[in-house]
């Protein structure tokens, strides 16, 4: 027999917490949950298994297809299970003026990946403006944002994931 | 951080950096929602006129009168209606709206209780964009305060009109910033960008009348009814009231964000002690693209220049979303061409050939010639497939269903406009002439 998706007290928060994203829309409009489904299923799973994808679709009336094609647009979805850190580095012009393009070469040397790839513990990805231009260069480590970066403080940053 | 020139005071970002500024209690004591109690004892028309009178112009990037978007919300119409709040802040160079949102954000929420009441509004989403973690924090708490302090919910401030608040944060898309895709993204679906007319003030979400607004829109909002909308007005130029918040980045000694009247010129900006305090020693303004990476580019003599719509305008660019990136001469253009084609190419939604098919080959071109493996022909190739996506001018006239194709397309046509010379160089030199240090003078990064 498969493994159940959640465990009880995973199912009890997605339970609350599709009712609660559910509450926000017109009642025959429970597919607009979509994104904040998604997001949800991603909290708690830390990827969207093919199988939450089904449950989502289920909650909202559509079709998993939809739900698939929806997480499949997105870049913040993630449709494979990534490493424990899923780090995102913004390599776009403000930060590239102030360094990104080394920083990211650095961080590649450092944790032995290319931008693109993952390991069990690191996923490193090359990403698109995150909005701190005036304190670049910067990145975010699952979405916890850290900005005007040196070595030394990136260094410390990495140092403090386990 | 924040500070304003010509005896303006900061008026969005007057309480930045202040201890607590994000609080509902904070927010009183500076006299917040005292706007939302004056709106509330007109008619809901007069509002709009109000906001008509303040030259508020939209500050997402479009700069459209903020009033006459209002005025066409058919009033008659059987469907409820929407507010819908633009939060989905990720142009390049962009990054002003991160500000409201953590230091100020029931300033925000307090211009979204005016709109919804003006426009007779009973639901209005707040859409960040997904990687707005921290913000986010901060809205939500801004928005169950209001809801607790019975500003929102059942009652508007003791007014028998309901009103919801609902946050939703997106999933990395930089699409999703366009009004249509926004809303289809809320609908739940991928960012697709519809075509217009109709246009979202009657046919938005979910089929109903819907207003599109930026935060800094709505940020600005209730100012123009406690100042009232005379002196609102005549903060600005003719054409745009208030005053405006920058984003200044790139090769300057203070980056930010700053609050400054519509007259600030692009030089004051970059050179003035209030704001960016000059270049970095030694080096000089090449480039500054004044409004977003999809602004066309100007050139180190073209920096005389206020920082405002119709001004902008004049020079063939735009103040778009308030993004200032600079560059200085020790930048390579292609390289930073490069990039932010590599931007609009990633970004592309995919709809529409010109833009799907036009966005990577611009990126593969440029790639070619910065790396020096450009042929002669490759800028005339480069101009055509801009022109193919987007002629140039004029702006915002394109092939393409959304905007992000003359987006793509602008950077381009200026840049080859601007300096030529330097694709020109590559090619002949079959090499980037900066070598390995293209990125000016910051970008040595240790």
């Amino acid at each position: 027999m498969a493994e159940p998706l959640f465990t009880p007290e995973e199912q009890k928060k997605f339970d609350a917490g599709i009712a609660e994203i559910i509450s926000h829309y017109p009642s025959d409009r429970k597919s607009a949950g979509m994104l904040p489904a998604l997001r949800l299923l991603q909290e708690i799973k830390g990827w969207l298994p093919p199988e939450g994808l089904r449950l989502v679709a289920k909650h909202l009336e559509v079709t998993p297809e939809r739900a698939y094609e929806v997480a499949s647009f997105y870049v913040m979805y993630h449709l494979k299970k990534p490493g424990k850190y899923v780090v995102d580095v913004c390599t776009n012009l403000s930060c590239s003026l102030w360094g990104a393009e080394k920083m990211l070469a650095y961080l590649e040397e450092k944790l032995g990946l290319k931008a693109g790839e993952a390991n069990e513990k690191f996923t490193l990805r090359e990403t698109e403006c995150l909005a701190s231009c005036g304190t670049a260069p910067c990145l975010q480590i699952n979405e916890d944002h850290h900005e005007s970066l040196t070595r030394a403080k990136l260094d410390a940053i990495l140092a403090k994931l386990s | 951080m924040a500070s304003t020139a010509k005896g303006i005071d900061p008026i969005i970002s007057a309480a930045w950096g202040k201890p607590q500024s994000w609080t509902l209690d904070s927010y009183k004591k500076r006299g917040g929602y005292e706007g939302l109690k004056k709106a509330l004892e007109m008619q809901p028309a007069a509002i709009i006129d109000e906001v008509k009178k303040s030259n508020l112009r939209g500050r997402g990037g479009a700069g459209f009168p903020t009033g006459l978007k209002w005025s066409f919300v058919p009033k008659d119409s059987p469907k409820p209606k929407y507010l819908a709040v633009n939060g989905d802040e990720s142009e390049p160079g962009t990054f002003k709206d991160r500000y409201i949102l953590e230091d100020d954000p029931h300033m925000m929420l307090e211009g979204i209780a005016i709109a919804s009441y003006a426009l007779g509004v009973h639901t209005c989403y707040v859409y960040l964009r997904g990687e707005f973690k921290f913000p986010a924090e901060r809205c939500q708490a801004a928005i169950d305060e209001a809801y607790k302090a019975g500003i929102f919910g059942k009652k508007l401030m003791g007014k028998d009109f309901e009103l919801n608040c609902y946050l939703v944060r997106g999933a990395g898309a930089y699409i999703c910033g366009e009004e249509t895709a926004l809303l289809e993204s809320l609908e739940g679906k991928k960012g697709w960008p519809r075509l217009k007319p109709p246009f979202p003030a009657v046919v938005g979400l979910f089929g109903s009348p819907t207003v599109v607004n930026n935060v800094e829109t709505l940020a600005s909002v209730p100012h123009v009814f406690t100042g009232g909308s005379d002196w609102y007005a005549k903060l600005g130029t003719d054409k745009s009231g208030g005053t405006r918040l920058v984003c200044l980045s790139g090769s300057v000694n203070r980056p930010g964000v700053y609050e400054v009247s519509m007259f600030t010129t692009l030089a004051e900006l970059i050179y003035d002690d209030k704001y960016g305090r000059g270049m970095p020693a030694g080096r000089k303004v090449k480039a500054v693209i004044p409004g977003g990476s999809s602004a066309p580019v100007l050139g180190a003599d073209e920096l005389d220049v206020a920082m405002e719509f119709e001004a902008l305008k004049v020079k063939q660019t735009m103040a778009g979303s308030g993004g200032v990136i600079v560059m200085d001469d020790a930048t390579c253009m292609v390289r930073s061409l490069w990039r932010v084609a590599r931007f609009y190419a990633e970004e592309s939604c995919g709809q529409c050939t010109p833009c799907r098919e036009g966005t990577p080959w611009q990126t593969r071109l440029l790639r070619k010639i910065e790396e020096g493996r450009g042929e002669p022909g490759d800028i005339d190739m480069l101009s055509n497939v801009a022109s193919s996506i987007a002629p140039y001018p004029p702006i915002g006239l394109g092939n393409t269903i959304c905007a992000l194709g003359d987006a793509a397309a602008l950077p381009t046509h200026s840049f080859l406009m601007r300096f030529k010379d330097e694709f020109e160089a590559h090619i002949r030199e079959k090499r980037c002439p900066f070598g390995d240090k293209p990125w000016g003078s910051f970008g040595d990064w240790s």
